[in-house]
């Protein structure tokens, strides 16, 4: 019926179907819209903006490391510059990136609902996040902040005269933003599931992003809280963090880490989902050890929050604290390690294509393979007093936050683009962008486990001259990097109007989100549809022809 | 200390070496093992709980052994050994004031002789710094209100880099300087050189002057506990809780004198927050640290309980 329609090419005097894009064209029908998929697409026109805005920021950085000397900013730039690189890309980009765009589409659709559970809740979202950013650019261009993403006192209540508190309160606002998402995941996931769509029938992309709902809700409220002790000692001179009024600053950092450590699960949880609905897909089959991947990510978010302080080994800890946090945080690499070897084991004895979301969920499984090892280095005690607040840390980070994360999100980007836009994206540009983001990202980041482990600390703005060969590799890495961030932009864009029309359901994917329409329609599902299925049953889905899966 | 993190580093690269050998061997296996072919359907496989148990036990067990090692390096860098040569480090934006016990001061540099067991005590006058050694492997925040310590023995004469590694601000990349390790008769001589006086007697001429000694007294039992052999000891206080007297209890009964009362004493002593610099701080420190403990007899017995809590004369806490 629909499906097979659609695969044809429409005439161009056939007036398409009635879906979520073409339901109103007005400024006012987006901006003041309740749909979960125009509120993502929205989330997705800000965190892109954002995005190139980090973007710029750490081209900057690059650039002025690629010399010894600080010559092309001036130290106080430069100590702004890689603050408004961490903080965009920490809390404007990398936490709301997967959730807020993905999430936000594709919950509903597969559950089966017709929306989200409080849909003016979720736009009031997405204006938070825009009040946040717009306070943080005004920010930004008084002056900016100097303080580092991580606000560490006493240096941000008495030791920074920049805009602390402008940037904290914009931080504070993009955090309610954060956890209204994660209220409206919880709440849908609970009791909007479609008729049959049991929990144990529940695509791994659900589980992964209820985690996540459940690290926003729980963690955020911590780090606004701590920013607010910030202004209040920034301002009033109230003793919490300065010990010259009695405070402690190490205080600042359990606080601060006790929700930015389960942070980092806020962004890479909803990565791994996206990673095992690509990997079924394009193996055909179903995910090996489906309850323990399922379940992996729980014991990720839970567990996460009992790791904080391995951030602070060299901090000023007692001796035997460090040792429970360190001990704590090798459980948290089992369950990484399971998801690894699952998706692994669900490879073996598929029938498997290289289109280009599966080439990004290759390229996801080898960044957070190194990512996840080195995280291991820098959970050793021994290991971690050198390489911390190093060049180690700088790649380690990056590989998991960035490599995991923007390899889950282009991944997911490319597969669901079609539901998303109804157009398929350009294979060839979409494959040679895949290749050069992983060719890209490990010439630019692999040095820098290098340069760590010789002795350069983070944050520099000039540095001996034993450092430089490695800091150029690391330049000219990024310089590729950026190349295959930008063209995924510009073919996604160009494809809005070119692209070939997807089909209903392309990649003859599982899933209830491709069961409705390309474009779906305002309320997703002309029926609610009732699950009698387990997940990815590929066994009852016909394979697709050997070549890519385009609408012909 | 270097060796031995660079062991446990090699041993970390091999084993996460040999794990992302595996995984991308398998993934390039399976995946042009297994690769779309017409007529060949994929075979569907629920799981397997042995598997699952095994690759989650397994690496668990691995992961123990860096865990153990990791633990051990750590507790040796943390546990500076009874004979180290004890040197002040003050660090400011942006430089690392240094003083030995000698007298001997410098700024951005620190000399330290051959074979010797050297402890830093540390402390901030503003933000956070952080004492790195890359050639020696160790790092050490330093924080204001408090000191940290950190202990490394050089062994081979030359000039190794020192850096704060911890963002402090605008010339943060500009707070470093040079270790400079030399032979024991080279050190000898450049100690020589220059040398002022003892920091404990700069510490024993502060302390008169501020008028510690009043109550401080080292004949009678003063208004205050005496400090004779004070350093290291266990402390009963006044709320039942024992500390150890150690230099972040003596500075912070210096600054914060009421926050630690000891048992059978009044909270009479006024702050000297702001009235003594860091240096200062420093120096007093170093003095009580080398107060001996006294003859027996002289001052009462050690940690005895008070008979008159009212009359602080007849208690005696060490």
């Amino acid at each position: 019926m629909a499906s097979n329609a659609a695969s044809t090419v429409i005439p161009a005097n056939q007036a398409p179907k009635l879906n979520y894009l073409n339901n109103g064209h007005t400024l006012r029908s987006w901006l003041l819209t309740t749909d979960h998929k125009r509120i993502a697409l929205l989330y997705l026109i800000s965190v892109s903006i954002f995005f190139f805005l980090g973007g710029f920021f750490a081209m900057l950085i690059r650039l002025e490391l690629l010399t010894p000397e600080g010559d092309l900013l001036q130290a106080d730039t430069y100590n702004k510059v890689f603050t408004m690189h961490g903080m965009i890309m920490v809390f404007f980009f990398l936490i709301p990136v997967v959730p807020a765009v993905l999430g936000n589409f594709l919950v509903p659709l597969m559950v089966g609902a017709k929306d989200l559970a409080f849909p003016r809740i979720n736009l009031l979202s997405w204006y938070l996040y825009v009040i946040a950013g717009v306070l943080f650019l005004h920010c930004m261009l008084n002056g900016g902040v100097d303080t580092g993403w991580t606000f560490y006192t006493p240096y941000s209540t008495v030791g920074s005269n920049t805009n602390v508190i402008e940037a904290g309160l914009a931080v504070f606002i993009a955090g309610f933003s954060s956890i209204f998402t994660g209220l409206n995941f919880i709440v849908t996931v609970h009791r909007m599931r479609a008729p049959g769509l049991t929990w144990d029938r529940l695509p791994l992309f659900i589980w992964a992003n209820y985690a996540t709902a459940l690290i926003m809700i729980l963690g955020t409220p911590v780090v606004a809280i701590t920013i607010v002790l910030v202004a209040v000692e920034r301002l009033f001179h109230l003793g919490i963090f300065d010990p010259r009024l009695g405070g402690d600053p190490i205080l600042f950092q359990h606080l601060f880490w006790f929700y930015s450590h389960p942070a980092v699960y806020i962004m890479i949880l909803p990565s791994m989902g996206v990673i095992s609905e690509l990997i079924t897909c394009f193996s055909r089959k179903r995910v090996f050890g489906y309850k323990f991947v399922a379940l992996s990510s729980i014991a990720i978010a839970v567990i996460g929050f009992l790791v904080w302080a391995h951030h602070m080994f060299v901090a000023g800890i007692s001796l035997y604290a460090a040792m429970i946090f360190s001990f704590l945080t090798f459980f948290v690499g089992v369950p990484s390690a399971v998801k690894v070897f699952n998706w692994t084991a669900t490879l073996y004895r598929g029938s498997i294509t290289y289109a280009t979301p599966m080439l990004y969920a290759f390229g996801f499984m080898g960044l957070f393979t190194i990512g996840g090892l080195t995280g291991l280095f820098l959970a050793t005690l021994g290991i971690d007093v050198h390489v911390t607040d190093t060049y180690f840390v700088v790649a380690h980070f990056h590989y998991v936050m960035v490599g995991g994360v923007l390899m889950g999100f282009l991944g997911g980007m490319h597969f669901w683009w079609p539901k998303i836009s109804g157009r398929m994206y350009p294979e060839g540009w979409a494959k040679l962008s895949a290749l050069l983001v992983f060719v890209g990202f490990n010439l630019t980041f692999f040095p820098q486990f290098i340069l760590g482990y010789v002795g350069m600390p983070r944050r520099y703005w000039q540095y001996p001259p034993e450092f430089q060969v490695l800091n150029v590799l690391s330049t000219a890495g990024s310089s590729v990097l950026a190349v295959g961030y930008l063209l995924p932009m510009i073919y996604l864009l160009w494809s809005l109007k070119y692209g070939p029309i997807a089909t209903d359901n392309p990649w003859n994917a599982a899933g209830l989100e491709w069961k409705t329409s390309s474009p779906p329609p305002t309320f997703n599902f002309d029926e609610t549809p009732v699950v009698t299925w387990e997940a990815y049953n590929y066994d009852e889905i016909p394979d697709v022809p050997l070549e890519a899966p385009v609408a012909r | 200390m270097a060796g031995q993190v660079d062991a446990l580093y090699i041993y970390l690269l091999l084993v996460s070496g040999a794990m992302t050998a595996i995984i991308f061997l398998a993934v390039t296996v399976l995946a042009i093992k297994y690769r779309r072919v017409p007529g060949r359907e994929a075979h569907q496989i629920e799981g397997s709980t042995i598997l699952e148990l095994s690759w989650s036990i397994i690496p668990f067990f691995v992961m123990l052994t860096f865990f153990i090692w990791g633990a051990v390096i750590y507790f040796q860098e943390r546990t500076p050994p009874a004979d180290a040569t004890e040197v002040y480090v003050v660090a400011k934006q942006w430089m690392w004031k240094i003083e030995h016990m000698e007298g001997q001061r410098e700024i951005n540099e620190l000399h330290v002789p051959t074979g010797q067991n050297v402890k830093l005590i540390m402390t901030s006058q503003d933000v956070i710094h952080s004492f790195f050694v890359p050639a020696f492997r160790i790092k050490q925040d330093v924080l204001p209100g408090r000191y940290t310590t950190l202990w490394f023995k050089a062994t081979v004469p030359g000039r190794y880099h020192l850096f704060c590694a911890e963002y402090c601000g605008t010339n943060h990349s500009g707070m470093g300087g040079d270790i400079v390790v030399m032979e024991p008769q080279d050190y000898a001589q450049w100690m020589a050189g220059g040398a002022t006086a003892p920091l404990q007697d700069t510490g024993k001429q502060l302390f008169a002057a501020l008028g510690c000694a009043t109550c401080h007294r080292s004949d009678v039992q003063g208004r205050g506990p005496s400090l004779a052999g004070l350093y290291n000891t266990d402390v009963l206080l006044e709320d039942g809780r024992t500390v150890k007297a150690d230099e972040n209890y003596v500075r912070e009964s210096i600054l914060n004198p009421t926050a630690k009362i000891v048992k059978g004493f009044k909270p009479v002593m006024p702050t000297f927050q702001g009235i003594v610099s860091d240096e200062q701080l420093n120096a007093l420190v170093a003095y009580v640290k080398s107060l001996a403990q006294p003859p027996p007899g002289t001052a009462g017995l050690q940690n005895q309980p008070a008979t008159s809590p009212g009359q602080p004369q007849n208690t005696q806490v060490q």
